[in-house]
């Protein structure tokens, strides 16, 4: 349905991506009046209940994404620095005269309207990465790449002061974007290296989760063709294990004993592969050892922070939300009452209107984070797929969009908005069937909540607005 | 599809995949897992609460005052219950026809309103007790859609206590929004410590899940249990209170108003707080809370009022002691210092009254004669103390001492709604009295009147602080909690700040108020072979005639009690709370009252101070 305008470079809107938006705000408010309807009360319709609200958000973000088109498309790049300040600024004052809702405090109230900047944040971020990014001649410089560092960990630390961990997560899914821009791989595996050691070093001993990693190591380290090197390298390192821990127990050192003596024979290690992996000229072996190292690091960095330096009830926090504490009222409840309603749905659901595990019983947050059960119960696996199919959709559309501009300014944006619907859509739908810790981050379109509707609204029309300026160098 | 760079296409391929894994778990969630399946009309699952039972309450002896009884609730789930057979529920329940059709309109329209759901159980019937709920029980078979819910409520062994242990009520609407680990008809405890220490007392629920037919018939628990969890009960708690000398007291405040607060010195315990008039704890139980609440609420009397914390009176002349420590800590008087008095303190034009007594007195006989011309001089000394600039700084300094006697802020009771007092600063003083204020101008503060205003509990505290030469525990009623340990707070000595040698001459001066000869304040306090040492008071208060206060403690040597008592407008000290605190120390330390005292025990027990009043 693109239709050539008038004036050089013009192209029409996306319509495909304007039809797969209007089908999730379509389905999205009815469930929200779905979850909201009681079939008692015999009340069709409410003027103070959320589903109307969300009905006058609607109309102010349809207004908004009209303003939006309207714009010229250099103004978001003129504006992105500008826009950043400002979204920083407000994250910094909601800190202070914020109002606290479910212990994070990242909310402004101005007379019965809600606003969380965070929305807005997601934006002005993503647009200042696409600002970097588009320069001419940009490389991953060690000064741009920490520049682009800055630019992210800014608002993520923002947002962490407030006690939203969930929404501090999405600013991570901006290395999405750098990579299809040239990022080093590296850079990914090593960070998810690091992230997924310190996970499991908070779910079991980091002894264990060493444990596991020097194993990977040693089979990694075989595939890429080291033999009688390995083995003397895994002989050193158990010699040096052996004998740390014979010396502690002698001198009646107790505290973590295995932790140190792991560490110390994995060096005694390192050292001896890194000399081979120069004279055997083996440069995978020396990224292999940097991928241990970040791993063995990242864990042994975890267990200490967690037992030093954060608080208890810090401490049982994060426990819940990796399920190592069982907390009855908190995250492991959600998510328990949450599988159950939306395995009651079974396949084709039990129909709008006619859900009970999410009117009455007890799904907590079933308009917000949890909205996803009240599809999977009504609609059934029929419904879920759907919704699952129509986000895969999208994003993957706004992946070929993003392909299609002639500048990179667009094109990193466009990335920069596939992820983050991406990660929205994927996390809190796994969230819901226990796929995913609870983090509390809301479904685009679906969950109740003004201003995340509008601010997801306006991340996409930004992006639909850049795209048809498609064939211009927008810089 | 447009050309992607290897790159995107495996970008666009991961979060396919994502997608895909999603829409798998959904799968086996949806589809291939039949226990989550309950279709709306055949089976359901129904949850129930277990609630545990709360913490017992023991007194500092070990004797059991608060325990529980067991009652049930009678529960409906209103769209299971079919062809109910109105007459022999109603039978079976002992209640008539229209008090059944009033109890289904009552559940319609909470229903309507959103309080109730007809999918959820509902509360039909509030704790029926034991015996109401056997006789229903062997019918509860035949009518489906109802079932019994086990709950607890709080039993009292001793009709006394009643501000100290505080009661159990439903939590509204505002506590649940507040905390997530309360639902509607959950319990609470309100006032006392029953909600200072709710956390530890009420334990924590369990729920079970259990599948019901349509008949309601139990189908046997939901996932083997999988989602299922215990009550933990409640811990006990041991209070520091002990139960005989609080009804003693209790008896001996009967038909009059006021306050009696006697603490252990060594640890800050609370052995007895009495606040006059009181209740019955046993009124405000289960459904007899519902008639008598507004009964006690409406009460001019104020019997919901604890005195003991909540009140706030001036100190009268037991305030003198602590003004003769401050004179002494900050050197502008000696033990010896003399001062004269002949009825009063007169400078220029301005007087303040005194009764007859020698002149000049040292302090020790200043406390015994309780002269109130001699503590002008005092307060002025240490007012105009050359040693601060202003007469606002010495005054701030006077009030800072105060302050490390626990007085001007919450003591921090384990018990809620403390009144902190109030003790002015400079600040005040300029604000209402214009810059130009003197010492002469706030003399009152010298025989503990004018703005002054202490809580019973923050006065029984000086008189602990004084027996312990200067040093105080933060007053506290529980002793020990099961599997836990009391608040850090209880056990952190405080000191004052004034040197212990001082309190030796102010506690001879409140020996010989008791014990001297001639001229003591006191001497109805005399208890046989118990050197009890106190200070009368009476103060002049705005409501009528004055209150009449004692502080004290005992013995003198090794303090094992002390205590404060207010009588309101009933007179002197010497008159009505001097007794009522020596019989309380006897009482306490010699465990009865000797065969002389009888005629002070019964002069007290038979007068009804309100009575008088009522008649006037």
């Amino acid at each position: 349905m693109q239709t050539e305008s008038n004036s050089y470079g013009r192209k029409g809107v996306d319509w495909w991506l304007v039809m797969i938006y209007i089908l999730l705000v379509t389905f999205g408010w009815m469930n929200i009046y779905a979850a909201n309807f009681n079939p008692e009360t015999q009340v069709f319709f409410s003027v103070d209940a959320e589903y109307f609200k969300q009905l006058i958000w609607i109309g102010i973000t349809a207004l908004s994404a009209g303003i939006i088109m309207l714009i010229d498309s250099k103004f978001y790049v003129n504006a992105s620095i500008l826009l950043y300040v400002i979204s920083m600024a407000l994250l910094a004052v909601v800190l202070v005269v914020g109002k606290e809702v479910n212990g994070a405090r990242s909310w402004f109230e101005v007379g019965f309207i809600r606003f969380q900047p965070a929305e807005v944040a997601k934006m002005s971020t993503a647009l200042m990465v696409a600002r970097i990014m588009s320069r001419y001649g940009f490389t991953f410089s060690l000064a741009n790449s920490c520049k682009l560092g800055l630019v992210l960990m800014l608002p993520v630390l923002f947002i962490l002061l407030q006690n939203d961990t969930g929404s501090a997560l999405v600013y991570f899914v901006l290395l999405i974007p750098m990579y299809r821009e040239g990022l080093s791989p590296l850079v990914l595996v090593v960070g998810m290296v690091g992230v997924v050691a310190a996970i499991s070093s908070f779910l079991v001993e980091s002894v264990y989760v060493q444990g596991v990693m020097l194993l990977l190591f040693a089979v990694a380290a075989f595939v890429a063709g080291l033999r009688r090197d390995l083995w003397v390298a895994l002989l050193l390192c158990a010699a040096s294990v052996g004998a740390m821990v014979m010396f502690f127990y002698v001198t009646g050192h107790d505290f973590m004993r295995w932790e140190y003596s792991l560490l110390g024979g994995t060096a005694v290690m390192s050292v001896f592969l890194l000399i081979r992996s120069f004279i055997k000229r083996l440069p995978v072996v020396r990224t292999m050892l940097v991928l241990l190292w970040v791993g063995m690091v990242a864990s042994s960095a975890t267990d200490y922070a967690f037992d030093n330096i954060l608080s208890p009830h810090q401490r049982t926090r994060i426990n819940v939300l990796f399920g190592v504490e069982e907390d009855l009222l908190g995250a492991g409840y959600n998510v328990n009452q949450s599988k159950i309603a939306i395995g009651s749905g079974g396949f084709a659901g039990k129909g709008f209107l006619q859900g009970t595990q999410t009117k009455f019983d007890f799904v907590p947050e079933q308009t917000t984070d949890f909205i996803f059960c009240t599809i999977g119960e009504e609609w059934g696996f029929v419904g879920s797929i759907c919704v699952v199919a129509l986000f895969a959709a999208f994003v993957v559309r706004m992946i070929v969009v993003a392909e299609r501009q002639h500048s990179v300014f667009s094109r990193v944006y466009g990335y920069c908005v596939a992820s983050v619907f991406f990660f929205h859509f994927a996390i809190n739908i796994s969230m819901t069937i226990g796929l995913a810790p609870v983090i509390g981050i809301p479904l685009p379109f679906f969950s109740y909540g003004g201003s995340s509707l509008w601010g997801f609204s306006i991340l996409l029309f930004i992006f639909i607005k850049l795209d048809t300026n498609r064939e211009e160098l927008i810089r | 599809m447009f050309s992607l760079n290897g790159r995107s296409a495996l970008i666009a391929a991961a979060m396919i995949l994502v997608a895909l894994t999603i829409v798998v778990k959904l799968f086996f969630i949806q589809i291939l897992d039949d226990t989550y399946k309950m279709s709306a009309d055949s089976n359901s699952r129904r949850k129930e609460v277990q609630y545990p039972s709360r913490g017992l309450i023991f007194d500092r002896n070990g004797k059991l005052l608060v325990s529980n009884q067991a009652v049930y609730d009678l529960m409906i789930v209103k769209r299971e219950v079919h062809n109910l057979d109105s007459a022999a529920f109603c039978r079976s329940l002992g209640i008539d026809m229209p008090t059944l059709r009033r109890l289904f309109a009552n559940l319609q329209r909470d229903i309507r309103s959103r309080r109730a759901s007809s999918y959820k159980p509902a509360v039909f019937i509030k704790q029926l007790s034991g015996e109401q709920y056997a006789v229903f029980q062997e019918k509860l078979h035949l009518f489906s859609g109802f079932y019994a819910q086990r709950r607890t409520l709080r039993k009292y062994e001793y009709p006394a206590a009643a501000h100290v242990l505080g009661y159990v009520g439903e939590v509204n609407d505002a506590i649940i929004r507040r905390n997530p680990y309360y639902e509607m008809g959950d319990y609470i405890g309100i006032g006392g410590i029953e909600s200072s220490y709710e956390e530890q007392l009420r334990g924590s629920k369990g729920v079970k899940y259990y599948m019901v037919d349509v008949l309601g018939r139990n189908k046997g628990s939901f996932r083997d249990g999988e989602f299922d969890t215990l009550a933990v009960s409640g811990s006990n708690l041991t209070l520091s209170v002990d139960i005989d000398l609080q009804m003693y007291g209790e008896k001996l405040m009967e038909g009059k108003t006021g306050s009696i607060v006697a603490i252990k010195p060594q640890t800050g315990e609370v052995l007895a707080m009495i606040s006059a008039p009181g209740y019955d704890p046993s009124l405000l139980v289960g459904r007899s809370r519902s008639v008598n609440f507004p009964l006690l609420s409406g009460d001019p009397a104020k019997p919901l009022f604890n005195r003991a914390i909540q009140a706030w009176y001036p100190p009268g002349s037991t305030f003198k002691t602590i003004n003769a420590l401050i004179g002494l800590q900050e050197g502008v008087i000696t033990s010896e210092t003399r001062y004269p008095c002949s009825m009063g303190y007169t400078v220029g034009r301005f007087h303040l009254g005194c009764h007859s007594h020698a002149s000049p007195l040292d302090l020790r006989q200043s406390i015994q004669h309780s002269c109130n011309g001699y503590y002008c001089y005092v307060l002025r000394a240490i007012l105009d103390n050359r040693k601060y600039e202003s007469v606002c700084q010495s005054l701030d300094a006077w009030k800072d001492y105060l302050v490390k006697f626990g007085l001007g802020y919450r003591l921090g009771v384990d018990i809620a709604n403390e009144n902190r007092g109030f003790v002015p600063n400079s600040d005040y003083y300029t604000k209402n009295k214009g810059p130009r204020w003197t010492s002469l101008g706030v003399i009152s503060l010298a025989i503990g009147q004018g703005e002054l205003l202490l809580t019973p509990i923050q006065m029984a505290n000086v008189a602990a602080i004084i027996a312990n030469r200067g040093t105080f525990y933060t007053p506290h009623v529980v002793h020990k909690i099961e599997d836990s340990v009391i608040d850090d707070r209880y056990r952190t000595l405080h000191h004052t700040g004034i040197d212990p040698e001082y309190f030796d001459v102010v506690k001879d001066g409140m020996e010989m108020a008791v014990w001297s000869e001639w001229g003591g304040t006191a001497r109805v306090a005399r208890i046989d072979s118990v050197k009890i040492c106190g200070k009368t008071g009476t103060a002049q208060n705005p409501h009528g005639k004055d209150h009449s206060i004692f502080m004290a403690f005992a013995p003198k040597d090794d303090p094992q009690i002390a205590i404060a008592v207010y009588v309101e407008n009933a007179g002197f000290g010497a008159s009505w709370a001097a007794p009522i605190a020596s019989l309380m120390v006897e009482k306490f330390i010699r465990g009865g009252i000797s065969p002389q005292r009888s005629y002070l025990e019964k002069r007290i027990l038979e007068t009804k101070l309100n009575a008088d009043a009522d008649r006037k």
